[in-house]
């Protein structure tokens, strides 16, 4: 004990937190420092990148976002598609979520276990068990065009259909090439019409098995902060004749904010990530309309073997969902009153008292 | 019907309306319970299609498992299949190497929770509770690497690999994911919340900081770490971009590559459901029997609504 308890724990600090941060530079940050350098680079993927290439600026870059041409037309489509994904799953997984919270903390429920175990279930099974489930149950003959079939409904062959939802919702009032004004190219190398196309039939399939696997998660979420709410305020809304519509939306809803936030930014933040399920239906077909930039990156480096392109979709992808997490740590930031917030608090609080007493004066 | 009545309503009858008015609140009471009874039957029947929709798509493919080619194909909805075979996992456990990815998945899904439940506890506790110079930072670093998403690191993780020498090596697919900055985050966070006297009292004893984290933190941390083993179980065994890109060797499929190769159609002539779905149903025992096991930790709101 020469150098006392502190310096023991100066040591001992270090040593336990080794391990981590040996692994973590190791297998993340300097991975990270090369795929930056590879980016940049026109390396071929024989030998190693260090020696092995050299520097092309941001060639790679523009070709992803600038140069018109096929790298940049199937980024353009990855993240039109993505975005429909996002625009369309987020709200509904949130919703969905939140309603089944919503019934299943009822006092009154019988078998609440079994519900929530049966809504939960599928957000702990593998994306490969749950995607080749979903494409047994999508095939042309399969159990859903089967229930369709009771309906009367002739279902699509899913996952073989690249029309775009909103181009057939088109065609059905008699729209079936792009008017003059859409006719023109839009960003990233896409016309405006295949813009508007909307999820291709086949990316609508997806879309339902991510609703399906993390409505479930968040409805945990949900659920914890139903169960935060206290039962007072809820008896005092009942007390004062609101009707269960009205204290939802007017009570619970409000007092959910912070964890709404969170829902719909995690939802936005996982959105942008798809790749197993590309991988497993089909490498984006049909017709490139479920490929992502998570998988046209890892397709343009493994198959492509064009890594410094892949690695810079990588980075725009990285920067796309980086940036979304910063937003949700600004905007959560005001909610739980770190030091600053207290002291902005504290702010407040003699500014009000300042005016009220120029106010008592007056 | 009184059981119907939230039990809400009843302390407010008592305190909210003086005893001279009773007669509105008996009314209001009523009322209460045709309402109450009504959305109840409702949210009855939402739940239960809600639920079935959620349960179906497993039913069907565990019965799917059990029948022919053809008769999957052409019922792909009953739940009972027209003649039972065994024919799909036959084949699963001749002719496709499915005990070969199992062996590798348990192997790689023991070695990574392993490490990361005393990892992630290890550097979760010099966080919380060993003062060293550079801790801030450590930290602010831990959750700066919380913030990197998984995919976009698949790239990044398989050119690290082909240098170091580790690309198609069980290390390779193992030591990229024994360390898991949210498990660091939880485990700083929970031994935060149990008192430091406890600890104080070993240290004064005698014990090493080491021996004190060892036989005096850990076991009070059981909760915590039991989360972090499901967690970790539970992410490992279901991980599959990361062995897409470290490894290429069949001999190294873990379960989740190999069934995916199965997915993506290299199978042959016919699509062959029941074999994929057995394969579907197969892996996903593991993860399900965790989750019956450990239900009420993972879902640890369950009891609150009971207070009442």
């Amino acid at each position: 004990m020469s150098k006392g308890i502190r310096g023991a724990e100066g040591r001992y600090g270090w040593a336990f937190v080794a391990p981590a941060i040996i692994i973590i530079g190791v297998f993340l940050v300097i991975p990270i420092a090369l795929a930056l350098y590879v980016s940049f680079s026109n390396w071929n993927g024989l030998g190693s990148p260090v020696g092995n290439s050299s520097l092309v600026g941001g060639a790679n870059y523009s070709k992803v976002l600038i140069e018109p041409g096929l790298a940049q037309r199937d980024f353009g489509t990855s993240i039109r598609n993505n975005l429909y994904y996002v625009i369309i799953v987020v709200p509904v997984q949130t919703a969905l979520a939140l309603l089944l919270a919503v019934q299943v903390n009822r006092r009154i429920l019988r078998g609440r276990g079994f519900f929530r175990t049966a809504f939960y279930f599928p957000s702990v099974t593998s994306s490969v068990a749950i995607t080749t489930i979903f494409i047994f149950l999508f095939t042309a003959s399969g159990a859903v065009n089967a229930i369709l079939a009771w309906l009367g409904v002739n279902g699509p062959n899913w996952f073989a259909d690249p029309s775009g939802v909103i181009h057939n919702l088109l065609a059905g009032v008699g729209v079936t090439k792009a008017p003059p004004a859409l006719a023109t190219p839009g960003p990233l190398g896409l016309a405006w019409w295949d813009w508007i196309s909307g999820p291709s039939v086949a990316m609508c399939v997806l879309i339902i098995l991510a609703i399906f696997t993390t409505s479930g998660t968040f409805m945990l979420l949900f659920l914890a902060a139903l169960q935060n709410i206290s039962g007072d305020i809820e008896e005092a809304a009942l007390v004062d004749g609101a009707g269960s519509v009205r204290r939802f939306f007017s009570v619970t809803l409000p007092m959910m904010k912070p964890t709404l936030f969170t829902v719909l930014t995690l939802g936005l933040i996982g959105t942008w990530q798809v790749f197993d399920q590309i991988y497993l239906t089909g490498k984006g077909a049909p017709g490139k309309t479920l490929l992502t930039p998570a998988y046209l990156a890892y397709d343009t480096s493994f198959k492509g073997l064009n890594w410094g392109q892949g690695a810079a979709i990588s980075f725009i992808l990285f920067i796309i969902i980086v940036s979304l997490t910063l937003f949700q740590r600004w905007v959560l930031r005001d909610r739980d009153l770190g030091r600053s917030g207290a002291r902005r608090a504290a702010r407040a609080e003699k500014k009000l008292r300042h005016d009220a007493a120029l106010g008592a004066q007056r | 019907m009184t059981s119907t009545i939230p039990a809400a309503a009843r302390p407010a009858a008592s305190t909210v309306l003086t005893p001279d008015e009773p007669r509105p609140m008996l009314y209001r009471r009523r009322h209460l319970s045709a309402r109450v009874r009504t959305t109840a039957i409702f949210s009855y029947l939402v739940l239960v299609l809600l639920a079935l929709l959620y349960i179906y798509p497993f039913l069907i493919s565990i019965s799917g498992s059990f029948k022919t080619d053809a008769d999957a194909t052409q019922n792909p909805l009953t739940l009972i299949p027209q003649t039972w075979t065994f024919a799909a996992f036959n084949r699963l456990f001749t002719s496709v190497p499915l005990l070969q990815w199992t062996a590798n998945s348990a192997f790689i899904t023991i070695v990574v929770t392993l490490c990361r439940v005393f990892f992630d506890s290890l550097a979760g506790y010099a966080l919380s509770r060993l003062n060293f110079r550079g801790r801030g930072i450590v930290f602010a670093g831990v959750i700066a690497v919380m913030a990197v998403p998984g995919v976009v690191l698949l790239i990044p993780r398989f050119l690290i690999l082909k240098e170091l020498g580790l690309y198609n090596s069980f290390s390779g697919m193992i030591l990229p994911l024994i360390i898991d900055a949210g498990g660091i985050f939880i485990m700083k966070q929970f031994f935060e919340s149990i008192p430091v006297s406890i600890e104080e009292a070993a240290r004064i004893d005698g014990a090493g900081i080491f021996r004190t984290f060892w036989s005096v933190v850990l076991p009070m941390a059981r909760p915590a770490l039991i989360t972090l083993f499901i967690l970790s179980f539970q992410g490992s065994w279901n991980e599959f971009s990361h062995f897409v890109i470290s490894r290429q060797d069949p001999n190294l499929n873990t379960l989740t590559t190999g069934v995916a190769s199965l997915t993506s159609g290299e199978l042959g002539t016919g699509n062959q459901y029941p074999l994929k779905l057995a394969a579907a149903v197969l892996m996903s025992i593991p993860v399900a029997v965790l989750f019956f096991v450990f239900q009420r930790r993972l879902m640890n709101t369950t009891d609150g609504g009971e207070k009442g």
